[in-house]
């Protein structure tokens, strides 16, 4: 094992097929689960396959630095293909498995797209719409022919016979393939990764076979993976952390990645698989631990008691014992029994009782889940990454996680932040450019290397790690000059059940103020527990006893940014509990559900005058759009509450500075 | 896609007319099925739709007329002899064993295709054991078809209806029929769970080349579905052609809109 991540002649990823191949022959390479089994292939077999199918690419003319465009969900035919146009120096370009045609044939067009692979009839049907605009389209071909049969143009190409033509033109060219995989080089281009593009178009990141598979191998020496993880491959192939923890890392390291039955099944086949090495976006760790307590719920009261007892303890030991801290004798012992009766069947629940390493990334995670699932023993960990470097920039230490940073720098990523907080970064996965875009790769990526995140960050003083706290453009300053960042704080907010949706302000301003929706169910459940009584919305919201429990809410916000040296002066001094709920309807929130800070701020100008103006009471009158699209008009008068601010403690900045 | 082209006869019907005591609920109706295609069978409430489909496949017996069947002319059919040459279908309320997975549901389908007996089974050894394996292949391709993997071992009963529909289509497949009959299959279905139904009828139909009897009170799935349909009213044969023809049949209008009484 080790003389493989040692071995530097292994620079492509059909090198590194062929090694295990030759090495580790029987070992398992990939797994589907098909006809309600899990079917495995080892790595000579995989070879075989992968190979068969180089040779069929390139008997259909598939040449070095041609893309083939791959597009549907996680199966081994469709990562066979990946290494395939990669043995033959092509570059694979896996798209969306859900976008629609339009989205589609951007890519495919701007890509150059010569051969496409889909997995069924989905997916070749709006390649076929596609290819009327893009005829520089000269193939498509695919693995699941149901559906197909009446299909008869000659550009259409089952997957398996064209693996049975690439077997007869392997056998008239028998040096063919092994001369094409020896031909290239870390320097080629290993794939073309699309960024989703939430700002213009989306862009083609190109990244080489050294950015890969370096960083690939960076990953693994840095959390100790080993040949035998299990890893389930259920997200976006066309993502690149997909690529990263299913592919490129599996070829590194040699480890065996599963592949669910389709996408419905996915937590079963978790379940059966149970993964050692696990990613997931906070989105799916909210969804698990909400699935659990509600089930909870439902369970009988001795259940729920003993449930609830183990879970407390593991609040109090659990995250001391997962970061290796002592404990007490008692409670240790009282944690093992937990893990018998309650951890242990809940993690095998969840599917991730194997489970060692467990990242997640994207967006913030609320630190009570986070904290959940470190107190049950897993251990869960967060990374900051970008498609830009093959994902790893900053990843938390074993035993020095924190719901509120990112780590410290990956093995061989140097970190920058200028003068304006945004994070730049230097790794060996830094890409090679934006496809066809040179200005876009030269506003990212200066003559050095150094590539611009569009993130704001610091290094935290305490214990090293990186915060992230906003995209650099959202970041401004108050009027006294410290950094004034909005979504950090936001998300602070939002981590409190009641909170639904945050929007602060400051920019500009001596203080910063708060918007704040309430969670309709949160708080209405709160209040009928409560004995409150209200008519509906509006009422609850403008309800002093609903006000002080948002303002509990944002004085425990506030206590914790006066530990924050730099964040410390934008403690919230007033806010108001909106009237309305912020709605992608009216234009306040994105389609997404982001906030449109800008929109919200000219729509609702009185009350952000209200918050800055001393006034305790402010009428408004909004309109509203209902859901027909017929218009309302909206009155309420909106109470402003100040709240309690905290003195910074000890500054650490000059110490810093 | 290319014209549709189907092969001889596999069943036809003959004069049939059915009552129960004075009520008289077919009469005197005649068509064919050819094989390979996909006929439906079309009327208003009461039209005699479902009396139709029990006497092809052996449920109730004609008083007068002949069903022929693969070139056996019959009086009457039975329900075994039905299902065993190859007539399977599904009903207009849900039959499905709702405290059974969907597996095992499916896998009742498979029990004419069972030779070993009770007692083999139930050691579940030799030829038994194979045999079940096999079934059971059999089995998981259908689920496979349907789309159902993630409810393979989920009791049926729990399932939403629409659910429950394709499951009943599956148990259906599992016979692996040369004639489906289905009796409603879009009954109380919301459009989209109507238009994936819809793809897998023609899915079967395309796939394995199954000859598929529809009944059906949705004009639009059954005009797009079909390639020919047969019209009752009230017992009684109003049309039979091309779905386009059937659309633009005076007497079809009227016995669906109504006609004005003056």
């Amino acid at each position: 094992m080790t003389n493989l991540l040692n071995d530097n002649t292994l620079d492509t990823f059909p090198k590194l097929l062929l090694k295990h191949a030759s090495q580790r022959s029987n070992h398992d390479a990939i797994r589907e689960k098909d006809l309600g089994i899990w079917q495995s292939w080892s790595w000579a077999e995989a070879a075989a396959e992968v190979r068969a199918l180089a040779c069929g690419l390139a008997s259909l003319g598939l040449k070095r630095g041609d893309k083939l465009a791959i597009v549907g969900d996680n199966r081994p035919r469709l990562y066979w293909g990946m290494t395939a146009a990669q043995s033959l120096g092509a570059i694979p370009v896996p798209l969306y498995q859900d976008s629609v045609a339009d989205e589609m044939a951007y890519v495919l067009d701007n890509a150059d797209v010569k051969i496409a692979l889909g997995e069924d009839q989905e997916q070749v049907d709006k390649v076929l719409e596609i290819k009327q605009r893009c005829p520089q389209i000269e193939h498509i071909i695919f693995d699941d022919i149901r559906g197909l049969r009446d299909y008869d143009q000659a550009f259409l190409h089952n997957y398996e016979t064209l693996q049975q033509t690439g077997r007869d033109f392997d056998q008239q060219h028998p040096d063919f393939y092994q001369q094409e995989v020896d031909a290239g080089s870390g320097e080629d281009i290993a794939i073309m990764l699309y960024t989703s593009g939430t700002t213009g178009k989306p862009k083609g990141v190109v990244l080489t076979n050294d950015n890969c598979v370096i960083t690939a191998r960076n990953g693994i020496i840095r959390e100790g993976l080993t040949a035998d993880e299990e890893v389930l491959a259920y997200l976006p192939m066309a993502w690149v952390g997909d690529n990263l923890f299913s592919y490129a890392q599996s070829y590194v390291a040699g480890f065996c990645v599963s592949c669910p039955e389709n996408g419905a099944t996915v937590a079963n086949d978790l379940r059966e698989i149970g993964p050692s090495y696990y990613f997931a976006p906070p989105r799916i760790y909210e969804n698990m631990l909400t699935q659990v307590m509600i089930r909870m719920e439902d369970a009988a009261a001795i259940k729920r008691r003993v449930f609830r007892f183990f879970m407390d303890h593991a609040a109090k030991v659990g995250v001391k014992i997962l970061n290796g801290e002592s404990v007490s004798l008692k409670d240790s012992l009282l944690y093992k029994l937990g893990n018998i009766l309650v951890y242990g069947p809940l993690k095998d629940v969840l599917g991730l009782r194997r489970t060692k390493l467990a990242y997640t990334a994207g967006e913030a995670i609320g630190p009570e889940i986070f904290d959940f699932y470190r107190s049950l023993g897993i251990n869960i960990k967060q990374l900051y990454g970008q498609t830009e470097c093959m994902v790893f920039i900053c990843v938390q230490p074993d035993g020095e996680v924190f719901a509120d940073t990112v780590g410290t720098p990956a093995i061989d990523v140097e970190i920058d932040i200028d003068d304006n907080g945004e994070i730049l970064y230097r790794s060996p996965g830094v890409f090679h450019s934006y496809y066809k875009n040179p200005e876009s790769t030269a506003s990212t990526k200066n003559e050095d290397g150094w590539v611009l995140t569009g993130d704001a960050g610091y290094f935290d003083e305490k214990n090293g790690h990186l915060k992230i706290i906003d995209r650099a453009k959202d970041v401004g300053k108050l009027n006294d000059g410290t950094m004034f960042a909005p979504k950090y704080i936001e998300n602070k907010l939002k981590f409190f059940s009641f909170v639904k949706e945050a929007v602060l302000f400051g920019n500009e301003r001596d203080y910063s103020t708060a918007f704040i929706n309430i969670d309709l169910d949160a708080v209405g459940n709160w209040a009928e527990r409560n004995n409150l009584a209200y008519s509906g919305y509006i009422d609850l919201a403008a309800q002093p006893e609903i006000y002080q429990l948002v303002k509990d809410c944002v004085d425990k916000v506030n206590a914790d940014l006066a530990k924050d040296s730099r964040l410390g002066k934008s403690q919230i001094h007033r806010f108001l509990i909106l009237h309305k709920e912020l709605d992608a309807d009216d234009g306040e929130l994105t389609r997404t559900r982001k906030v449109r800070r800008k929109f919200v701020a000219e729509r609702y100008e009185t009350l952000v005058d209200a918050l800055y103006s001393g006034i305790d009471e402010c009428h408004v009158k909004t309109e509203v759009t209902f859901e027909d699209g017929r218009t309302g008009m909206l009155e309420a008068d909106v109470k402003i509450s100040n709240a309690e601010c905290y003195p910074l403690e000890s500054s650490t900045q000059e110490a810093a500075a | 896609m290319s014209e549709r082209t189907f092969g001889d006869t596999i069943l036809a019907v003959k004069n049939i007319s059915l009552s129960f005591g004075v009520m008289k609920v077919l009469d005197n109706i005649s068509f064919d099925i050819k094989q390979g295609e996909i006929r439906s069978i079309i009327g208003p409430n009461g039209a005699g739709k479902s009396s139709m489909l029990n006497v092809i496949n052996g449920f109730y017996h004609p008083q007068e007329g002949s069903i022929t069947f693969k070139g056996e002319t019959r009086k009457r059919m039975a329900p075994h002899a039905a299902a065993s040459h190859g007539i399977a279908r599904t009903f207009q309320n849900i039959a499905l064993f709702k405290g059974m997975s969907t597996l095992d549901n499916i896998m009742t389908g498979r029990n004419l295709k069972m030779k070993t007996n009770i007692f083999w089974q139930a050691l579940h050894i030799g030829p038994a054991r194979r045999e079940e394996l096999e079934n059971r292949e059999a089995a998981e391709r259908i689920i496979d078809f349907l789309d159902i993997q993630a409810i393979r071992k989920k009791p049926v009963g729990k399932l939403p209806y629409g659910l429950q529909k394709r499951v009943e289509l599956g148990r259906a497949l599992a016979a692996e029929p040369e004639l489906l009959l289905l009796d409603e299959p879009m009954a109380g279905m919301n459009s989209e769970e109507k238009e994936d139904m819809s793809r897998f009828i023609i899915d079967v139909n395309d796939e394995f080349g199954t000859t598929i009897a529809l009944i059906e009170h949705d004009m639009g799935v059954v005009m797009d579905l079909s390639d020919r349909v047969v019209v009752l009213d009230y017992g009684k044969q109003l049309a039979d052609g091309l779905p386009d023809e059937v659309r633009s049949n005076q007497a079809v209008i009227d016995a669906y809109l109504g006609v004005p009484h003056e």
